[in-house]
């Protein structure tokens, strides 16, 4: 297992010295105080917003040559965004990368924890479109970083009173707003509600924002506790379904159109969780037909 | 008996203009007291000064809080104060649009100020929301539809009922009829009578329109170019106005 080597035409990870170092001083910070969205000067990325600029940058702070990368976008190592993103770092950094979950020193996700528990030592990198929990009910800047900064977080309980209102539960069903260390509210990025209680974990957390300029984080053995009222307690949610490829009935799904007459079926969201459990020989509802 | 709230020589200017100057009045619980004066008379500014909106230059406002009795609110610190305008205090700005959240729900508008101090029970919240609802006369079946399906009058109704559910003491009102027509403004003003009447309200309401104080106020402060020009029982000043001022505004009234 030798490490390949990077384009010499690139500094290590892409960013110069200078930038991760800034880089890192935030993310210092934002480990510091749990929750709290650190500013830092974004930089331009060779890759639009959107796919996960912020998320690339605290990465690129992270690596070292030693480590091992593992890039997923809603669980998937074989998606556009995932691949980009693993050949980028190839390319520019040179290390190592894996799918799977537990070889991974380094993780950089978007819209998914994995299913397989992170251990102490790992990062767990999420790319963050919008980092203020409260943006879409206070519109002002200047206003939510007052309401973080006095605590006033009765604003953010108005969203789930909607969803109640209007659906009868709490029917916000990704980026579901979390406490952290009984401090501050924060955005877990567009995660499923599902995975909110795997924010309790052994890894270390960091979000980035690229657009936004933002950093937070969240560091192992931190409590994160999901926003709720008395008499609607939170819950995650998934579909109730098992795998149709590995029958697992605990993890979260993709549904996947199959055909034009309602044909569908269910897999896990996470691939190297499901093929894992396949060679494990487990078998679900449609293994061994050419379902897709 | 302890004035509710002491205003000492309050004076904000802007730049070399002057917003305000050398305001001092003593308001006592369950009084109501207006404030009128022509456009740029400075009354808006004082109504913001007091409640904590604008920082004034000089001069101290001093509230009786319910925990430590008189306290200098423009000393006290941020967090306080604006506790204190979640509970204590509440503002009825003269557009709506101002004081409520368009992009949800009525009964969210309402039930805002109870999470804001505490309340984690939905359905508390949401039979709070619809009692008062009921008391500012919205049928409860409007509970769920966002203030942007509601007229004016029942916008302006709506967000009094978001600030007085906490039950406060003290109420700013920039206008509160501005901008409705006439039989709205009537029932609006029978409401909010009834409203102050009932919950022993102290309240001060900024208006050029002299109907409303005649119903609403007990006292009556007149405001030209940032000054108080006149101070008195209501009905005193508008029947026997003494200031050039007053005599010109009551004498301007139209009559029907």
């Amino acid at each position: 297992m030798t490490a390949m080597q990077h384009d010499p035409a690139y500094n290590f990870a892409y960013l110069d010295e200078q930038t991760k170092r800034m880089i890192r001083r935030a993310l210092l910070k934002a480990l510091a105080i749990p929750g709290y969205q650190v500013p830092f000067a974004s930089r331009e990325m060779p890759m639009p917003y959107g796919w996960g600029t912020g998320g690339v940058q605290v990465t690129a702070a992270c690596l070292t040559p030693e480590d091992r990368l593992k890039v997923i976008d809603q669980g998937a190592d074989d998606t556009t965004n995932a691949v980009s993103i693993r050949k980028f770092f190839e390319r520019t950094a040179g290390v190592e990368t894996t799918e799977h979950t537990v070889q991974a020193s380094v993780i950089q996700t978007r819209h998914r924890i994995p299913e397989a528990p992170l251990t102490e030592g790992q990062i767990l990198v999420y790319q963050v479109p919008i980092p203020e929990p409260l943006r879409f009910l206070e519109p002002r800047e200047t206003e939510t970083r007052k309401m973080h900064a006095l605590e006033e977080y009765g604003l953010i309980y108005v969203k789930l009173y909607e969803d109640i209102a209007h659906n009868g539960a709490i029917s916000t069903a990704y980026a579901y707003p979390v406490k952290v260390e009984g401090r501050y509210v924060m955005d877990p990025s567009p995660i499923p509600k599902f995975d909110n209680p795997k924010l309790e974990s052994a890894a270390i957390q960091l979000f980035g924002a690229g657009r936004e300029q933002r950093i937070y984080a969240i560091p192992p053995y931190t409590q994160v506790v999901s926003l709720d009222f008395e008499d609607h307690p939170f819950e995650p949610s998934k579909a109730d379904h098992d795998c149709d490829l590995c029958g697992c009935g605990t993890s979260y799904l993709d549904e996947v159109i199959t055909d034009d007459a309602g044909g569908r079926m269910f897999v896990c969201s996470d691939t190297d969780f499901c093929a894992a459990r396949q060679a494990e020989g487990h078998r679900g509802r449609l293994s061994g037909e050419d379902a897709a | 008996m302890t004035p509710l709230l002491q205003v000492r020589d309050l004076t904000k200017r802007y730049g070399a203009r002057l917003g305000c100057g050398d305001v001092s009045f003593d308001l006592y619980p369950g009084e109501v007291m207006g404030i009128v004066g022509e456009s740029g008379s400075g009354k808006s500014t004082l109504l913001n000064c007091l409640a904590g909106h604008l920082a004034p230059d000089e001069g101290q406002v001093i509230f009786d809080t319910r925990a430590e009795g008189p306290v200098d609110t423009l000393r006290m610190s941020e967090p306080a104060r604006r506790m204190l305008g979640r509970t204590d205090w509440a503002f009825v700005h003269q557009n709506a649009r101002d004081g409520l959240r368009m992009g949800v729900s009525a009964g969210a508008n309402v039930g805002e100020r109870l999470m804001a101090v505490g309340a984690r029970h939905y359905g508390d919240i949401r039979e709070q929301a619809v009692d008062w609802l009921g008391r500012v006369e919205i049928a409860e079946d409007r509970v769920d539809d966002r203030p942007r399906a509601f007229s004016g009058g029942m916008q302006q109704r709506l967000q009094i009922a978001r600030n007085l559910v906490t039950g406060p003491r003290l109420v700013f009102m920039d206008e509160p009829t501005g901008g409705l027509d006439v039989s709205v403004q009537a029932r609006l003003l029978d409401l909010l009578r009834g409203l102050v009447r009932e919950m022993g309200l102290s309240a001060i309401i900024v208006t050029h329109d002299l109907a409303v104080v005649r119903l609403l106020a007990d006292r009556l402060m007149v405001m030209k170019s940032g000054a108080v020009v006149e101070t008195g029982l209501t009905d005193q000043v508008l029947d026997d106005p003494q200031h050039g001022y007053t005599q010109l505004l009551v004498s301007s009234v139209l009559q029907v």
